[in-house]
């Protein structure tokens, strides 16, 4: 069947996660089909073929055969296309310092959406636990360029599509990250010079208007 | 820094299932490692602090002094630092993709675990029909498999197989027997604690029962 070893990505228009596939892909020159999931309403059956364990995005569909998680995805599309430009580093240290960094991102949309979703305590829990987090990651950049140093790279993919969020973030957190992470915000806007992040990305005011659907949602003042 | 021990330490806790991931993968790869037992309920050690500021969590994989945290990155390190040995993932991409899911989904068994003996009524209720969920997926992964992969030990049995002693007492907690429920998931799990390096690494569901008392106290939980 034509297209059989074509790639398709499920995906959701603001999903951050979703992102950090489409951002893989364009780096790494590949070119693939965008399948914009319903997941507010009705599932496809596709998705919940697909993954019928979370029925979530991103999924990415290789030759029909589904491969879920981001973090997955984007090692999945290193191992599966070695001629393109990989996004992890080679040496195994650096590879297990990426993977864990790009794996403790999750918790700026982890945390944020409880800093939108929460009120009282909790909401004053989660805006200590938002700065430790924020904190952390600019410690880890420190006065590097990028995650790993000069180049883009596995972690900026991973982190920057959570950039939009983090004016949305600040509202409700009541922080701003350029004053107090500048290296951090500095790096933000760096990342969103690239091509490949500047496609792939909303403005930080449609994700607000977002969360502001989200939140109606979910019934949250 | 002056004294970086060459080598392999484990910094880890005896009955952390995320810590015998990890015993399991040095044994199944040959590999010669110190083990660290290291306080957790009380006062963490200036090691572990500063091997993982971010966590403060075991295991840690300390590599001639070079600290690599969280159980299944320190399986990927493994397999990617010493290519000489058995390696644990398949070799196929898309093999080592679905590896890497389950393996990473196991991970809910000790999450929605803990809030069965950790919570009451209806919040217990609802860790229940979790983890009745997340054992029915595991279950129907693994099919009439002998092992998650087919017919040998690899990746997923590695990261599942520390969680089988806990489920005796998640069982209790949450009212349930896997092996009425999942036969297969059951059997499969006396198939892995056949193994040797599983039999050396997990600690009997009786201790682990007793830990769980002893954390019950610990977070002031008195039924």
């Amino acid at each position: 069947m034509a297209g059989e070893k074509s790639l398709v990505l499920l995906d959701f228009w603001v999903s951050p996660f979703g992102q950090r596939c489409r951002i893989a892909l364009a780096e790494k020159g590949l070119e693939y089909e965008y399948s914009e999931q319903e997941l507010l309403g009705t599932k496809s059956d596709l998705l919940l073929r697909s993954n019928p364990v979370h029925k979530k995005i991103p999924v990415l569909l290789h030759a029909g055969r589904p491969v879920n998680e981001s973090l997955v995805i984007l090692n999945y599309l290193d191992e599966a296309f070695p001629a393109s430009p990989p996004l992890l580093p080679a040496d195994p240290y650096a590879r297990a310092q990426a993977r864990f960094w790009a794996a403790y991102s999750d918790k700026v949309y982890e945390v944020g959406t409880r800093l939108w979703k929460l009120k009282g305590d909790a909401h004053g829990q989660a805006k200590k636990e938002m700065a430790e987090v924020l904190a952390n990651l600019d410690g880890e950049l420190g006065d590097k360029a990028f995650f790993s140093g000069d180049e883009f790279g596995f972690v900026d993919v991973a982190l920057v599509p959570f950039a939009p969020w983090l004016p949305s973030y600040e509202k409700y957190g009541e922080f701003s990250v350029k004053e107090k992470w500048p290296r951090l915000d500095a790096w933000a806007r760096r990342c969103g010079e690239r091509e490949s992040v500047a496609k792939s990305l909303h403005p930080p005011e449609k994700v607000d208007e977002f969360i502001t659907l989200l939140k109606k949602h979910y019934g949250i003042e | 820094m002056a004294g970086e021990k060459k080598g392999l330490v484990l910094l880890d806790y005896w009955v952390s299932p995320f810590g015998q991931r990890c015993r399991i993968g040095l044994a199944e790869k040959g590999l010669e490692y110190e083990y660290s037992e290291q306080e957790l309920l009380g006062d963490r050690s200036e090691l572990l602090l500063r091997s993982n500021p971010v966590h403060k969590a075991v295991p840690v994989l300390l590599h001639d002094g070079r600290p690599v945290c969280e159980s299944l990155l320190i399986l990927h390190y493994l397999d990617e630092a010493f290519p000489n040995s058995p390696p644990l993932l398949p070799a196929d991409p898309y093999a080592r993709a679905q590896a890497r899911f389950w393996a990473a989904y196991s991970d809910k068994v000790y999450e929605v675990g803990t809030r069965l003996w950790k919570l009451r009524g209806e919040e217990q209720a609802r860790a229940r029909d979790d983890m009745v969920e997340v054992l029915g997926n595991l279950d129907g992964e693994l099919g009439d498999k002998a092992f998650f992969a087919g017919e040998a030990f690899g990746f997923v049995d590695l990261a599942v197989a520390p969680f089988t002693p806990w489920l005796p007492s998640y069982g209790r907690y949450g009212g349930f027997s896997v092996e009425r429920e999942w036969p297969r998931l059951a059997a499969w799990a006396r198939r892995c604690a056949g193994r040797e390096s599983v039999a050396k690494s997990l600690q009997p569901p009786e201790k682990v029962d007793e830990y769980i008392n002893v954390l019950k106290k610990h977070c002031g939980i008195n039924d």
